[in-house]
């Protein structure tokens, strides 16, 4: 039987950063993964002839880049290239377009209010403070307030240190910013709707609340934290679709002899007397290895795949009540040609980035309270973007893929399962709204992917179709993510780590728990990683 | 003329404690009121002939035991705590009897074993943050030791009770009241209840991310030593107000009623008293605003006495409210389906759902109303038979969601309000509309109007959790003082919040004693 | 259907072509186009404007021996007007509005409630409820929530209003020969209205570069036929048109300081220890405790009474020829006492100078034994020097003409 020093379960993006700094460090991984291909989450698919699809993630920013270059991913072949612009089209048929250049962006919001196109100053400073103070925590453990160890205490030590860089101003500032809704953070700077709808989707994007609700203006912070060589907050496609990502990891991985084996689910983590011996895959073959470290969500982990009994009991109930709502569906699109948005000036640099037709904060949240009933919104608010546009490798010259995410959208119908003819209409609901902007439309498509919850958790495997494998709201964040006291990637079985979006800092192509992970459990082997770099400086 | 060492604007139950207190610190101290009697939101008045209402408030849930000691209240009652009975329509009642359900009556073993330890874990995570409120919250940048020795009696507190309880604090205090009480219960009506209670007077929904802040805040409050009880004086509701009044004239506290404040006065950054509205000046070193902080600010204060900043973040507090309040004149008393008659002299909670609160709550997001609202009802004469006519009752009912700004405008929303609430009524009690004598609906822009209360928020500012602590009202104006030198906060708007408690009031005049020690 | 009856929504969709021209032309653009020799544009706030116009050191000789046109419509202005007017902006600003004049001019500063410095300008007083304030960044929306409690209106006039300085020992002989009568009786500071092309051209006797100069606001559309008058009458007496480049070595030897460059402002800054109070930027004297109160007061008195101003800007002269420009700076060669923020060889003092930053107690205490280390590069190669420097007085260049009144024709 082959035995392993360390077995990833899973193969997304943040098993294989996991399984890449650990088979570096000198211990003999393998990955295995259900799917016939790895990357999880971030994949690249022809789903259709001639056109490559993005259909989970979509878009890059968060991926750190200090774990880029620890992995030498660029020599893997990751690619990423910056957003040029971005819309809100309106229902009385204009749009507020986002522009890289500073003076036109100021311009473009002027058009509706000199006032916020001044204000955006203030706010856009206002909120890149947050990010410093925030940014440092995503390359570290989280420190257990009840851990009482050297480690915890210095940690903390660390943190109010940094916290206290801050003057007392701007610390109240921190503490009601953290726990305010978008939609009031904006109102202190915005007076125009639309504005402040196209500023508060970050605060809404994969998470199962509304602008409305207290703690998105954190959320916000968490889309905000990305970068694009530098430029925070900026986001790009990964060239060759969110497939290159993980594709450059696998090769990253085997080139330094790492081991995947697709088709292979695994069926059940092995323990025995309080430690993992290995795993036993669906075809029952069985896989040995001193250590396993899950990729999958920890629902998933251990009320599937581990024995209850194994596993203390207060664990399991925080476990059942870990909240991972899915609140997002995906329509992928093939396109023979490029839509026409009439609003847009030809050429706009707006088709090169992110659009949006949720033009106020009330649609925004009336979206939201069909999700709290069990309903996909029938006003749905759309994240659009046409990768094509400035990838050519997705499809052949003049053809188009495009990628929308959908929110809101339940887990379960009404309480029941999806069926297909949901399904169906909740593609409808979608398709309707772009064609709403964009005649002829409907005509261009080639082949259409829906992808509600139910497809996200059947294909990739995350619970209730949750992108994040688990909510952002503050009792699973830091210290409290997944659960107390199990929230330094550690679980209560010795040898079994958990390395996926589910553990601080939480969810995002951003390779940061998988990174933390690997650093977790290199400690506990007492090994130094040929290379972790440091979390970057902070701009 | 006398002179005064210190005004006191508002003669609410918060600006009646701190000229209390003030005067036994030793100083000659003045409160203005603008009404033509003082007790603020206690004020009672007559809503139609012969029938009279107590004000805003109808229980008292919180008022704190140390001021009352402190200041000297004579308030009787307190040992009879009142039942609260949830009905959901269904004929079938349950009641929290004793402090917040000590014991209750209507639900299965199970689920009052549950609710229990729920109640157990609530009321101890209150404890540990109870430790705040009786004290001026702590100033980042100038931490003092008795800040010091707060964080570490609650540090303690946490440690003492081993790590999972200290893990669970730190879980559980951002969280909604909906993801608890879904781990904890099954029941929906008590389910409801729970999510009533944590939003009554807030603008957020149980499924609102921090909304359990609303239920910690109401067991941060006890009543003869119990925490989460509730109970009306001998007397009444209106004899809350005379209490706190005569407490502040046994102290030496002059009252000067139908004063209403036209100015406060300040030069570059000092106070030296008011101006009433009738132009007569009133010098004083020492001003202590017991009425809300944007109407400190925004218009007793001249904005050029501010910094922009700071009138900036008064202006950007969140104070609309949400919740009207009902006076009906009834000629009889009324019969709710279930309620056991041992409990109507209780609360009663019309409420079915979780789920129900939360659709209550999802039109107040766009300034409408609910078409199915959720109410806690008192019928207030039965402790108080002076309050209605022989043979007649009142009943008084806070009624939520019902937002200020009200896309349609009250004028026409009124009406149409007050139907739906009195249906909703008739469908708990049966032919109660046939005994309505008269109807007084508070929305909140009659509050706001009644009580001098901007946005009609009791609160003084809602009470959530970017607006508490250092953040209440405002950073700037947090720990009573504000960037006026001798102008300090004492109303609900300041910290801990509202509610009969009398502690932003005590706090605030504790707070310029000691300073003035040092 | 003319402008007046647009609706808004119609406005707003008629501007959306901006992004076509994303740097906008100022309304002196085609002159300036036409003069270009060397095309050096820089971006000044979202305006094209010439860093040089056909070569720097030579532009500088225009402002210090003949007369310098340069265009000054990217400042920002914003238009103050109403019965509170006077009251907002002494609420708003650091100096006593009551004590400035109708038809007067003066440089000022605005902090936010911490004391910390939002920007400085210039306000001038149009007439009794009505002002312009100039400035470098934007600040709408600190302006509109500053307007709280006061009857005033204020309104963004960018680009609206076309803006030149007029700066040399000539300017004044240019105005009178492009016929503005009675220009010579403005005394430093001083604001009048001349008739131009059917309307007004208001000119103060300011500028930014020490020298005897003045500065003119028109209305857009007079803007060219105001440049040709200028031009026209300058022939004779060397009227050139200059850059950014040579306008910033005379504002140094000025002494001048400009926003975002010798500090950061209180809106711009990331991180809480790069904000500035007035003391910490050299500009104390602004501040003035006896009139009525004003943003920042209680901030900036209690750090006078406290001591705990952190910074002191100060004027440094140092040793050599070569400017120090963003050098550190030390007390005795090691240690770091602060960042030199501009540095000029002054071609008129013939001095090394430079303004810099210091950390108190150096610069407030310790004004003795004062390095700057300057990296130049040299043919790819960085030749490191430490060189001695100074506290001097400011401006570095103090010239008689900028306040003779009458101005002297040369």
């Amino acid at each position: 039987m082959q035995k392993y020093d360390a077995l990833i379960v899973g193969g997304g993006h943040n098993g294989l950063v996991t399984a890449c700094y650990l088979q570096r460090a000198g211990l003999n991984v393998v990955v295995v993964e259900k799917n016939g291909w790895v990357g999880g989450a971030a994949t690249s698919r022809e789903l259709t002839p001639g056109f490559l699809y993005s259909n989970c993630s979509y878009v890059c920013s968060l991926f750190r880049p200090e774990i880029m270059r620890d992995l030498e991913l660029p020599k893997h072949g990751l690619q990423v290239i910056a957003y040029e612009g971005g819309a809100v089209f309106t229902r009385d048929g204009d749009y507020l377009a986002s522009y890289r250049d500073h003076d036109s962006h100021r311009r473009e919001f002027a058009r509706y209010s000199k006032r916020d196109a001044e204000a955006y100053e203030r706010y856009a400073r206002d909120v890149t403070r947050q990010c410093r103070f925030i940014q440092p925590l995503l390359m570290r453990t989280a420190p257990d307030p009840f851990g009482f160890r050297p480690r915890d205490l210095s940690e903390f030590l660390y943190l109010a240190k940094k916290f206290g860089e801050f003057s007392p101003h701007e610390m109240a500032e921190t503490l009601r910013f953290w726990t305010m809704s978008i939609s009031d953070f904006l109102d202190e700077y915005f007076e125009t709707d639309v504005i402040k709808a196209y500023l508060a989707l970050s605060g809404i994007i994969g998470t199962a609340l509304g602008p409305m609700s207290p703690g998105t203006a954190y959320v916000l912070l968490h889309h905000y934290m990305g970068e694009v060589d530098g430029s925070v907050g900026a986001w790009g496609y990964a060239r060759g679709g969110m497939g290159a990502v993980t594709q450059a990891l696998a090769r990253s991985f085997e080139a330094v002899g790492g081991t995947i084996r697709t088709d292979a689910e695994v069926s059940k983590i092995l323990t025995r007397g309080g430690r993992t011996t290995g795993v036993v895959l669906a075809n029952g073959d069985e896989i040995r290895a001193d250590l396993v470290v899950s990729n999958a969500d920890v629902k998933r982990t251990f009320l599937k795949l581990v024995d209850e009994d194994a596993l203390p009991g207060d664990f399991v109930h925080r476990v059942k009540h870990f909240k991972m709502r899915g609140s997002s569906g995906k329509v992928n699109i093939a396109l023979d040609s490029l839509p026409e948005f009439p609003a847009l000036p030809e050429g706009s640099s707006c088709l090169r980035g992110d659009m949006h037709f949720t033009d106020s904060i009330e649609r925004m949240e009336r979206a939201y309270d069909d999700w709290k009933d069990g309903r996909w919104s029938a006003d749905p608010f759309l994240d659009m973007v046409i990768p094509t546009t400035l990838d050519p490798t997705m499809a052949s010259p003049g053809k188009h893929f495009m990628s929308c995410f959908v929110q809101y959208c339940p887990p379960k119908v009404e309480g029941r399962d999806w069926t297909d003819a949901d399904r169906d209409a909740f593609a409808e609901t979608v398709i309707g709204q772009i064609a709403d902007y964009s005649p002829g439309f409907r005509d261009r498509i080639v082949h259409m992917e829906v992808r509600t919850p139910r497809e996200i958790e059947n294909e990739v495997g995350l619970t209730e179709g949750n992108i994040f494998q688990g909510e952002l709201t503050f009792d699973q964040l830091l210290f409290n993510r997944p659960v107390p006291g199990y929230a330094q990637y550690r679980s209560p079985i010795h040898g079994l780590y958990m390395c996926g979006s589910s553990t601080h800092p939480g969810g995002g192509v951003m390779g940061a728990p998988g990174r933390n992970a690997a650093a977790e459990i290199l400690r506990d082997l007492k090994r130094t990683p040929e290379q972790m770099s440091k979390a970057h400086d902070v701009i | 003329m006398t002179s005064f060492d210190a005004i006191v604007i508002g003669a609410g139950h918060n600006g009646l404690a701190a000229a209390a207190r003030l005067a036994k610190g030793g100083r000659k101290v003045l409160v203005l009121e603008a009404a033509h009697a003082p007790g603020g939101a206690t004020r009672g008045h007559e809503f139609a002939p012969g029938f009279r209402s107590a004000g805003l408030a109808h229980l008292v849930n919180r008022l704190d035991a140390d001021v009352a000691r402190d200041i000297g209240l004579d308030l009787s009652g307190e040992g009879t705590l009142l039942p609260t009975t949830v009905l959901d329509g269904s004929g079938k009642a349950i009641t929290l009897h004793g402090a917040y359900g000590e014991s209750i009556a209507g639900i299965s073993a199970e689920e009052e074993a549950a609710f229990v330890a729920l109640r157990k874990k609530l009321i101890f995570q209150a404890g540990i943050l109870k430790r705040f409120l009786r004290r001026p919250p702590p100033q980042i940048g100038a931490i003092s030791l008795g800040d010091l020795s707060t964080f570490a009696a609650a540090g303690f507190g946490l440690i003492r009770k081993g790590r999972s309880e200290g893990r669970d604090f730190l879980r559980m205090l951002l969280m909604n009241v909906a993801d608890v009480s879904d781990e904890y219960l099954s029941d929906d009506r008590l389910k409801g209840l729970l999510a009533f209670d944590a939003t009554l007077g807030i603008h957020l929904g149980p499924r609102s991310p921090t909304s359990l802040l609303g239920l910690y805040y109401r067991l941060t409050g006890e009543v003869a030593g119990k925490t989460g009880g509730q109970f009306v004086p001998s007397g009444g509701m209106a004899s809350v107000a005379p209490a706190f009044v005569r407490a502040a004239e046994k102290a030496g506290v002059t009252i000067r009623c139908g004063t209403p404040v036209g100015r406060i006065l300040a030069d570059r950054g000092r106070t030296s008293g008011v101006v009433t509205r009738d132009g007569t000046e009133i010098t004083a070193p020492i001003v202590v605003s017991a009425i809300h902080p944007q109407t400190t600010f925004l218009s007793l204060v001249d904005p050029a006495e501010s910094g922009t900043g700071f009138v900036r973040s008064v202006k950007n507090v969140r104070s609309y409210g949400n919740v009207a309040k009902l006076d009906l004149a009834l000629d009889r008393i009324p019969t709710f389906e279930g309620l056991p008659i041992e409990s109507r002299h209780g609360r009663i909670v019309l409420v079915r759902s979780m789920e129900q609160v939360e659709r209550a709550f999802n039109p107040a997001k766009y300034g409408e109303f609910s078409s199915d609202p959720v109410m806690e009802v008192t019928l207030p004469s039965l402790a108080d038979p002076s309050l209605a006519p022989a043979g007649g009752c009142t009943l008084s009912a806070l009624v939520q969601y019902a937002p200020y700004r009200l896309k349609a405008g009250w004028e026409t929303g009124k009406p149409a309000f007050l139907k739906i609430i009195l249906e909703t009524l008739e469908r708990h009690a049966p032919g109660i509309g046939t005994s309505v004598v008269a109807a007084n609906l508070m929305t909140p822009v009659d509050i706001e109007a009644e009580y001098n209360l901007p946005g009609g928020h009791w609160h003084h500012g809602e009470l959530q959790a970017d607006q508490l602590l250092i953040n209440r009202p405002t950073s700037a104006a947090s720990g009573y003082t504000t960037p006026i030198e001798g102008l300090y906060l004492a109303s609900a708007g300041a910290h801990p919040g509202g509610g009969i408690s009398g502690l932003p009031g005590w706090n605030a005049a504790r707070h310029i004693l000691s300073a003035a020690r040092l | 259907m003319n402008a007046m009856t647009k609706s808004a929504a119609e406005l707003r969709r008629a501007a959306r072509d901006h992004i076509l021209a994303p740097r906008l032309e100022t309304p002196f653009h085609d002159r300036l186009m036409a003069l270009s020799e060397v095309n050096d544009w820089y971006n000044w706030a979202g305006y094209k404007a010439p860093h040089s116009l056909f070569d720097s050191e030579l532009e500088y000789f225009a402002i210090r021996s003949t007369a310098a046109l340069f265009d000054i419509s990217p400042m920002v202005k914003y238009r103050i007007a109403g019965p509170d007017a006077e009251r907002y902006l002494n609420r708003l600003t650091l100096r006593d509005v009551m004590k400035l004049g109708v038809n007067r001019v003066h440089y000022t500063a605005w902090c936010d409630d911490h004391g910390h410095v939002l920007d400085d300008g210039t306000l001038f007083r149009l007439g009794a409820q009505e002002f312009r304030l100039c400035c470098q960044e934007r600040h709408l929306p600190w302006l509109l929530d500053s307007a709280f409690g006061f009857t005033v209106d204020i309104r963004e006039e960018t680009e609206e209003i076309a803006g030149l300085a007029l700066q040399g020992p000539t300017s004044y002989a240019v105005l009178r020969d492009a016929g503005f009568a009675d220009v010579e009786k403005l005394k430093p500071f001083d604001i009048a209205a001349f008739p131009h092309e059917g309307s007004d051209v208001t000119i103060s006797r300011t500028g930014f570069t020490g020298d005897l100069g003045y500065e003119l606001f028109v209305q857009r559309a007079k803007a060219l036929s105001l440049w040709d008058r200028l031009w026209a009458a300058g022939q004779p007496h060397a009227i050139r048109a200059i850059g950014y480049g040579a306008l910033n070595q005379t504002r140094i030897e000025a002494g001048f300081i400009v926003a975002n460059a010798d500090f950061v402002t209180a809106e711009g800054s990331l991180r809480a220890l790069r904000v500035r109070m007035p003391d910490e930027i050299g500009l104390d004297w602004l501040v003035d405790p006896d009139k009525p109160n004003f943003n920042g007061r209680r901030a900036i008195l209690d750090a006078r009474r406290n001591q705990t101003l952190k910074h002191i800007l100060v004027g440094l002269e140092i040793e050599g020829n070569i400017p120090a420009e963003h050098a550190i700076v030390y007390h005795r060669k090691k240690h770091e006492a602060g960042l030199v923020t501009a540095a000029i060889w002054s071609p008129t003092a013939k001095r090394n100078i430079a303004i810099a930053s210091l950390e108190r107690p150096y610069g407030s205490k310790f004004t003795d034994d004062l390095w700057v280390e300057i990296y130049a590069m040299r043919e790819l190669k960085y030749q490191k020097m430490m060189k001695r420097a100074k506290i001097v007085p400011r401006p570095f260049v103090k010239l008689a003409r900028r306040t003779a009144t009458p101005p002297g024709l040369t």
